[in-house]
């Protein structure tokens, strides 16, 4: 080959392409079934187009047909890890629909295991992002700290993951007696055991090089995407439901909102880990001041909501839920809603990643706390 | 501002509406599909109202007529409206797209016209979002019937 036919060779080579590559529905990184179409250019993600509904359940028609209190038995099936505040959701949402006052043990008992939920998914969460990012042993801490609070919700609710403690005008049982004392006890090992999670991860040179200035999300995207939780806080966007429009017992305790402005993976990080603070917080101003009374309200045995339109929001451990029931004064309601948090969130994954390498993705969802069946309903 | 002062502003712009909906609970307007384009951007873009926060866009089925259903809020006020586009025809709904206003609608709309089968003007990606591509209807419309997959008691 002569040197000229070597140039023009060279020449010829043909240029980088975009290609695909699918990402799920089956990959350990989504926790759940959610296919991502990744467009790459090399290792650089031009584009994410996400096609969900692998575990779309119809929720929402169910619910057409369904008497009010048993579309609360339909909700922890969406966000599994924060069924109770799901279920807390609908209840609250029927109880406005019903003007009914709920006793004040009613609303202390609820405030604390929704704080002891979001505490249980936020370990899972680290956990789980740990496992993701490549350490073992946080899923390990994770799931051994989360034991705890699961046995706490066998012993006074019956069940470990898909609680179902809440009907409408109550909880289903008065607490078990040994409740307080155990989630004392809990509360005084976590306090210890919380700074291990810090020193595991958050000085973690490897994991902060992965995760800081990753996955960025702006204070303005995350209000037009209606990202919410700990996720829309990180990005400076305060949107705790808890403190804008309190609900049960959040008016008459005190806890910081956490807002961070940095948008990135790292922020969003800390955000939950001192979110777990907070919930402590919470569950210590309460715990010894559960009032004596009713567990539970008199509600008729068939309820029907006067005709009209329900709104409902309260904060899950992913964000912000919202019940949208529309009654037309029959024993189902006409038409249910679940704005649910991980919806809108994953709405936002495209803006965050993109330009990102590809192995920064999986840090990107990991933050964004996605819980499939939220998304899918 | 109170729901009066958000009242005496939508009327401002759009003449042809009507409210509803008790005081405790948001105020509510509904409007024409036509008006409906005008009224969100104003929203959006004026300074006293700021909604830059769409928490939730649903529709609802009444046999006669489809509303789609937007509730608005401000992150920096706290003022919410819920906006409902009364659309008659059943046969070819279609309302404008919002998306380009509030980014979250980008699939929310595509949940709706997935489960109402209602079209929004100049969507730039409408496609089925929960169902597969080949579904035949639109579940959530009051008169869908599926003998396989319903199972009525």
């Amino acid at each position: 080959m002569t040197e000229q036919e070597l140039i023009t060779n060279i020449e010829t080579v043909p240029e980088t392409q975009e290609y695909f590559i699918n990402m799920g529905p089956q990959h350990p990184s989504t926790h759940g079934v959610l296919r991502l179409l990744l467009t790459l250019d090399g290792e650089i993600i031009k584009k994410i187009e996400p096609h969900l509904g692998y575990i779309h359940r119809s929720i929402e028609k169910m619910c057409e047909k369904d008497s009010y209190q048993q579309i609360v038995h339909l909700t922890d099936r969406m966000d599994y890890l924060s069924c109770h505040i799901n279920n807390e959701a609908v209840c609250l949402c029927v109880e406005k629909g019903l003007q009914l006052e709920v006793p004040e043990r009613v609303k202390v008992i609820r405030t604390i295991i929704s704080e002891l939920t979001r505490l249980s998914s936020h370990q899972l969460w680290w956990g789980v992002m740990g496992m993701d990012l490549g350490a073992i042993t946080t899923f390990l801490y994770g799931f051994r700290d989360r034991e705890l609070i699961t046995d706490i919700f066998e012993e006074t609710c019956g069940a470990r993951l898909t609680m179902n403690y809440n009907v409408p005008g109550g909880v289903m049982f008065d607490i078990h007696p040994n409740f307080q004392k155990r989630t004392k006890d809990f509360i005084t090992y976590f306090r210890k055991k919380l700074p291990e999670y810090d020193e595991l991860l958050t000085g973690n040179v490897i994991f902060t090089e992965r995760t800081k200035d990753i996955g960025y999300l702006s204070k303005d995207d995350a209000i037009s995407f209606g990202v919410t939780g700990p996720s829309g806080r990180a990005s400076g966007f305060a949107c705790d439901v808890r403190k804008r429009f309190p609900y049960s017992a959040y008016d008459r305790v005190q806890f910081e909102e956490i807002v961070y402005t940095e948008g990135d993976c790292f922020a969003r990080y800390k955000a939950r880990i001192a979110e777990m603070w907070e919930s402590m917080k919470i569950i210590e101003q309460l715990i010894d001041n559960i009032p004596e009374g009713e567990h539970k309200a008199k509600t008729k045995a068939v309820i029907k909501l006067p005709e009209g339109e329900y709104y409902q929001r309260v904060e899950t451990a992913r964000g912000e839920l919202g019940v949208y029931i529309v009654s037309d004064n029959k024993k189902s309601p006409y038409r249910v809603k679940f704005r649910s948090p991980g919806f809108s969130n994953l709405s936002a994954l495209d803006t965050m990643a993109r330009g990102n390498k590809i192995a920064d993705l999986v840090a990107t969802m990991s933050t964004l706390d996605l819980v499939i069946p939220d998304i899918d309903r | 501002m109170d729901n009066e002062n958000l009242k005496n502003i939508i009327n401002s712009v759009i003449t042809d509406c009507e409210f509803s909906g008790d005081e405790t609970q948001f105020l509510n307007v509904i409007v024409k599909p036509e008006d409906f384009r005008k009224l969100a951007e104003f929203l959006r873009k004026n300074s006293e109202t700021h909604m830059d926060y769409l928490f939730c866009l649903t529709a609802v089925d009444w046999i006669t007529h489809l509303f789609t259903v937007y509730h608005l809020t401000s992150s920096i006020n706290n003022i919410t409206v819920v906006i409902k586009v009364k659309i008659t025809d059943r046969e070819n709904p279609v309302v404008d797209t919002v998306c380009d206003l509030w980014k979250t609608a980008e699939f929310h709309e595509r949940e709706v016209y997935d489960l109402f089968g209602i079209k929004f003007k100049n969507h730039p990606d409408l496609r089925r979002i929960l169902l597969e591509d080949d579904w035949v209807g639109f579940p959530l419309r009051k008169d869908y019937k599926d003998e396989v997959n319903i199972v009525e008691l």
